[in-house]
């Protein structure tokens, strides 16, 4: 699914990077709890958060992720958006809460990062 | 990719949240130029991040050292801290001894450890209370 087919969706407005709506996402995650990411997404995996902080955009940028949307209408600060930017991570807002945000792309048949869809990134000890 | 390898060194500050990110950031971007897989990129990144993390909120201070061979990273935290009293409970999968301002920045949910061992081929931790932490990975390419 195209990055501009979620904008559309979410009726969701581009914070950063509209010059990158067409990237691929292959599946998403709704979280705010950035150790979840770290350990549960799958690379190019759209994050879903209400969380606006750095650490947001550093965790996207360690994990591989296409694109940040920030739920419920929360915008991050400038300086965010700007490393955003530096890291070429599309940043969106919607205004649609978590549930409802992701409840709209998954009934659109866009994956979750479950285990049980295919293996996490990291390398399985099993 | 010289043989010898590469040496990355960078210095954590306790709280430094800021800043915290910019050390596996480096890294991350050095594995990138080296043209190193991005799979392997990501499990280095990902561990390299968690220990950084690590270190901002449990640590007072720390250096993370990344040395790049051809066929491996391997990555060192060491750090001067409380220590951790019990490894064994800490590397259990959602226990957590961080304060309530670090989860509402999203981390402290108990998956740090954890999930460096699950990133990692060779993961070590030696910790001693009231004196500090060291994380041992290695990840080959």
């Amino acid at each position: 699914m195209k990055l501009a087919q979620i904008r559309i969706m979410l009726d969701a407005e581009v914070l950063c990077g509209v010059e990158w709506l067409d990237k691929d996402v292959r599946s998403a995650c709704g979280s705010d709890l950035m150790s979840d990411v770290l350990a549960f997404t799958k690379e190019q995996a759209l994050l879903l958060t209400g969380l606006t902080n750095i650490q947001v955009i550093r965790t996207a940028e360690m994990s591989d992720l296409v694109a940040i949307m920030f739920v419920r209408g929360k915008r991050p600060g400038a300086d965010v958006i700007e490393m955003a930017r530096k890291m070429q991570i599309p940043l969106l807002t919607t205004n649609k809460p978590m549930y409802e945000a992701c409840g709209v792309l998954y009934e659109d048949g866009l994956a979750g990062c479950s285990l049980k869809e295919e293996p996490c990134c990291c390398q399985s000890r099993e | 990719m010289p043989e010898q390898g590469i040496e990355l060194e960078f210095a954590l500050e306790s709280a430094d949240f800021n800043g915290a990110g910019e050390a596996s950031s480096r890294i991350k971007r050095t594995l990138q130029q080296l043209g190193v897989r991005p799979d392997i990129i990501r499990r280095i990144a990902i561990s390299a991040y968690e220990a950084e993390m690590n270190v901002i909120i449990h640590a007072y201070r720390g250096v993370m050292r990344a040395e790049i061979y051809s066929d491996r990273t391997e990555l060192v935290v060491d750090d001067e801290g409380p220590g951790i009293s019990d490894v064994s409970l800490a590397m259990q999968v959602g226990y957590s001894t961080a304060p309530d301002h670090i989860r509402e920045m999203g981390f402290g949910a108990g998956m740090g450890l954890p999930n460096m061992v699950r990133c990692t081929d060779k993961f070590d931790i030696k910790s001693v209370k009231d004196v500090g932490t060291k994380l041992s990975m290695i990840i080959y390419h």
